[in-house]
């Protein structure tokens, strides 16, 4: 058999996970392509031609060229320049206010149907209440509320997000809380909290893993519909939603200005809805 | 034979293509199946009966493929059927019963239609209904109507079976294949299904393929055995011979695996067969078997023997046939054998006075305050688990025997009564108890999928309860971990493998190690070998046995098959819809008098011979729903000795014998429930 420390059997599944994740095509360019915009976002601002917010008052509304790659805007700003500093932007928001719903809604989906009765009870109600609300009514409630600022934004993510991630999360534990290994370590004198994390949380990471990214996705989405609808980041930023919202005008004389950033939205969403697909699949080889 | 008619299979090989490579999972199988007669296919999980199965259908997964040979049914080639060919067959002349029957129909289909969709593919509209009502009545299902306007999971598993079986008649197929159809259900509702297939499935005309991994239930139901061992058939004869005289190792495990009743009460060890089917793709030279036979050869180990016809007509490929047929070398040989034991005078451990557990339902109309009436799992049961012995627990499901362990160790407080360890009273509720009260009591249960958690390994499960209960510092842990793997006869180097790594009997082998970890005074096994092939179940339970006897511990162990229980068990308590209907020593219960509901489990257990067709007291119907339980005696409605309303109305007193260890709850005194039965276990049916 296979001499093995302690350590290799978790190391080995993460690998076969990530290799599996290429295995098939669709999978393999989603995840390529949301490499690529991770990788523009990490180190764009450092080869980018131009300042996002530089006006080259002698180049407006120049049509894509080989100076400028996806054309100016009529203020003279370079929109490859803008496209590729607003990925920051889009990771940093979308995916942080992800993180924060994933969070907060593992935290309360694995507790309170651990521990049952009222709590449960509680945290639920009032989470449906909130998805009884569409999203951006929602955040546009709230944005109302706080003014635009881009900490409310994330803040506004997490509310959104952090019941539908707690639901997930929920259903699996409703579904593992009955097993045998679980009823041997309450047998054992396990405590709650290792029961949670030990015997129950591992189950939970491949629907959670899944979940994370499609809310990543739809994130990104709300993120841009934000800025479209001036209630998010503010002007001058180079944000996607943003910048589509002031090129709607010129769409007839400059329609680049509108295409490249409202390409990049839609690219980036399908690419990760792919690569989704991909992490589900291979979590789900994993578990049989 | 000119024309020859029924279900040929020649030279059929199977592979099946996956990530590494190609496996070939059925090799050179060769088998007939005339019309009207019943032929058993029989090997252990692995084996590749199933595969077999479904090819010979030509209904493999995508993967799986028939690389050789050929499948005729009624003269026509189905491996040369072109698709639309093919599916003619399907609808007209084959069908197959699967193990499980749920997955098998549509959940959002009523019976009825998906009836008519069997019997009229093309129209259901025209199916004739009267047809329908008259094979639902001949499975044994008494109100058709009821059955047809039924969504499948409103039925039980006996009755989801019986709807496969009525599905499988209709339109009296040439070829039909069951594949292990009672594996899932109670003994009794086994039982009955056995019946109704000896009964009204042989028809003159239709071919009988059935597929199992018991002897026991190939004995009593077929004409003809294959055996299967990792995809080569090793043994092909009528039933009688296979049992009179098993010519291949193989079978003679098999055989010997099966547990059996015996008026000694049993307990002298099962022989396992040691080992596992090797995977395809790695199967050794030489026999396959080799590795596992006690009587191999080095030219068993260099030379595949191949499947010969001898002059009796029997068929086997051992290299040794000759001297297993002779006589002259027995091969079962090295099989342990590690004596009898005297059970010891059993004295009380834990003590079950009153217990009783209802589940409350909430009633389904919202803000009323009226709830439904719960569910009755446990009424008033009062039992002894004696220390260094084993009590047996007998019960249908829905009988509240897992309520009863679960109320025990305190997964589920009780309602009422009490339970003392050792004299002093145990805290109803699993939070109350001191952690030196959980060390003594620990339990094994039942799936062997859920038993372990699933992303931890073997080393951290089993270290667990050894520093947490047992109390041994971490720096000897390790030692103590390859002890416990050891004691269940599981190598060292297993402590780096995650539970999917390892069979079924292997997980639950590492369940059992977890179990012993902090030396508890007393195991409950919950069903805990239930799910384990008959070969890996004997293996399990002579290893509970060794283990007993090692670390002198208490079992109270669970089951619904009498013969396992009664294998291990040195007293046996008969518990039917939450009530203890009969508890005795183990040579007691098997003997009359006997409560007619034991009497009915014993004459359900299937035996490995096929001269024993015992006459059954027929148990009718299912289980009542335990939130309605009959007012007099709960057994009343199925009973097959009623003495009239008094078992409707009243309950009935727990009579006990004159030496005090035999106790039966029956309107019928023991003397004359004794002079109205005859022994339904036979002291020689052990020894053979």
């Amino acid at each position: 058999m296979t001499p093995a420390t302690a350590t290799p059997p978790r190391a080995r599944t993460g690998w076969r996970t990530l290799r599996s994740l290429f295995a098939t095509p669709t999978s393999t360019v989603g995840v390529v392509i949301v490499g690529v915009f991770l990788l523009l976002a990490a180190i764009g601002p450092l080869v980018v031609p131009y300042q996002p917010n530089e006006q080259l008052l002698t180049a407006r509304s120049q049509p894509p060229s080989l100076e400028h790659w996806f054309g100016t805007d009529r203020l003279g700003r370079d929109v490859f320049s803008r496209v590729v500093a607003g990925a920051r932007d889009i990771f940093l928001l979308a995916g942080g206010g992800t993180a924060l719903a994933v969070l907060l809604g593992t935290l309360t989906g694995l507790m309170a149907p651990t521990l049952g009765g009222w709590w449960d009870e509680i945290t639920f109600r009032l989470y449906d209440t909130l998805l009884a609300l569409p999203a951006l009514l929602l955040a546009l409630l709230i944005l109302g509320t706080i003014g635009p600022s881009r900490s409310s934004v994330l803040f506004v993510i997490a509310i959104a997000y952090t019941p539908i991630v707690a639901r997930v999360v929920r259903s699996v534990v409703l579904s593992v809380k009955t097993r045998d290994w679980v009823a041997a370590a309450r047998l054992q004198g396990e405590s709650l909290v290792w029961i949670v994390f030990r015997e129950i949380l591992p189950s939970v990471l491949p629907a959670l893993a899944v979940e994370s990214a499609l809310r990543f996705s739809y994130a990104i989405f709300l993120v841009a519909s934000l800025g479209f609808l001036g209630v998010g980041v503010q002007p001058p930023a180079p944000d996607w939603g943003l910048m589509v919202a002031e090129a709607r005008n010129y769409v007839f004389t400059t329609p680049w200005t509108l295409a490249f950033p409202a390409a990049a939205i839609s690219l980036l969403v399908i690419a990760v809805n792919l690569a989704a697909d991909g992490l589900g699949r291979a979590l789900q080889g994993e578990t049989r | 034979m000119t024309t020859p008619s029924g279900l040929h299979v020649h030279e059929l090989d199977v592979t099946y293509s996956t990530a590494p490579g190609t496996l070939p999972t059925v090799r050179r199988a060769t088998l007939h199946v005339p019309r009207g007669r019943t032929v058993g296919l029989v090997g252990e999980s692995g084996s590749g009966k199933s595969t077999l199965a479904l090819a010979l259908l030509r209904a493999l997964p995508e993967n799986g493929r028939i690389s050789h040979g050929h499948v005729t049914l009624d003269d026509v080639d189905l491996t040369r059927l072109d698709p639309e060919a093919l599916r003619a067959i399907w609808r007209n002349q084959v069908r197959l019963v699967p193990q499980d029957p749920l997955p098998a129909m549509n959940p959002a289909q009523r019976v009825g239609s998906q009836l008519a969709e069997a019997l009229e593919p093309e129209d259901p509209r025209k199916a004739d209904r009267a047809a329908i009502d008259a094979v639902l009545t001949n499975v044994g299902l008494p109100d058709p109507r009821r059955i047809k306007r039924a969504y499948p999971f409103e039925l039980s598993g006996g009755q989801q079976q019986r709807v496969m079986i009525a599905m499988a008649l209709l339109g009296a197929p040439s070829l039909l294949v069951m594949d292990e159809p009672t594996t899932n259900l109670d003994v009794t509702t086994e039982a009955a299904i056995l019946d109704l297939i000896r009964d009204r499935v042989r028809s003159d005309d239709t071919a009988v393929l059935y597929v199992s991994h018991s002897l026991g239930v190939i004995a009593s139901l077929c004409d003809d055995v294959h055996v299967l061992y990792a995809g080569e058939i090793v043994e092909s004869a009528p039933v009688e011979a296979i049992y009179e005289r098993p010519l291949h190792p193989y079978t003679a495990g098999l055989l010997a695996a099966v547990p059996r009743l015996d008026g000694r009460g049993a307990r002298h060890p099962l022989r396992a067969i040691p080992g596992r089917i090797p995977e395809p793709g790695a199967r050794p030279d030489g026999c396959s078997f080799a590795p596992r036979c006690p009587i191999a050869t080095p030219q068993c180990h260099a030379e595949v023997p191949t499947l010969t016809e001898r002059d009796d007509g029997r068929a086997v490929a051992c290299h040794r046939a000759d001297e297993i047929a002779a006589g002259t070398i027995d091969p079962l040989s090295q099989a342990d054998a590690d004596g009898e034991r005297t059970p010891p005078r059993p004295v009380p451990l834990l003590e079950a006075r009153y217990v009783s557990k209802t589940y409350a339902r909430p009633s389904l109309r919202p803000f009323s305050r009226t709830s439904r009436p719960g569910v009755h799992a446990l009424r008033d049961v009062s039992l002894d688990v004696p220390r260094d012995a084993t009590l047996g627990l007998v019960g249908e499901s829905g009988s509240g025997k897992s309520t009863f362990a679960r109320v025990l160790v305190g997964l589920e407080p009780a309602d009422d009564g009490t339970v003392s360890l050792e004299a002093s009273p145990v805290p109803a509720r699993l939070k109350d108890r001191p952690r030196a009260l959980l060390e003594r009591l620990q339990m094994v249960f039942q799936s062997s999928d859920e038993a372990l958690p699933p992303h931890r390994t073997v080393h951290s499960i089993l270290a667990r309860p050894l520093t947490r209960l047992a109390g041994i510092p971490a720096h000897e842990v390790d030692g103590h971990v390859t002890r416990l793997l050891e004691a269940v006869n599981l190598p060292p180097d297993y402590a780096t493998r995650q539970p999917r790594a390892l069979s079924g009997g292997e997980r639950q082998r590492v369940a059992i190690a977890r179990a012993f970890a902090s030396q508890p005074d007393l195991i409950l096994f919950d069903e805990s070998v239930s799910g384990l092939d008959v070969s890996v179940q004997a293996s399990v339970l002579n290893l509970l046995d060794t283990l007993q006897r090692r670390h002198r511990t208490g079992y109270l162990f669970i089951g619904h098959d009498l013969a396992v229980v009664a294998h291990l068990a040195d007293e046996i308590a008969v518990l039917y819809l939450g009530t203890l209907l009969e508890r005795a020593p183990t040579a007691r219960l098997l003997a009359p008098p006997y409560h007619p509901y034991t009497e009915a489990l014993l004459a359900a257990v299937p035996r490995p011979d096929p001269h024993a067709k015992p006459v059954r007291p027929p148990l009718e119907g299912d289980l009542p729903s335990p939130s309605d339980v009959p007012p007099g005696c709960p057994f009343a409605t199925r009973c097959p000795r009623p003495l009239g309303p008094t078992c409707d109305d009243e309950p009935p007193p727990l009579r006990a014998n004159a030496a005090g260890d035999h106790q039966v709850r029956c309107h019928i005194p023991l003397d004359e429930l004794e002079a109205m039965q005859s022994p339904l276990v036979d002291a020689r049916d052990g020894s053979a």
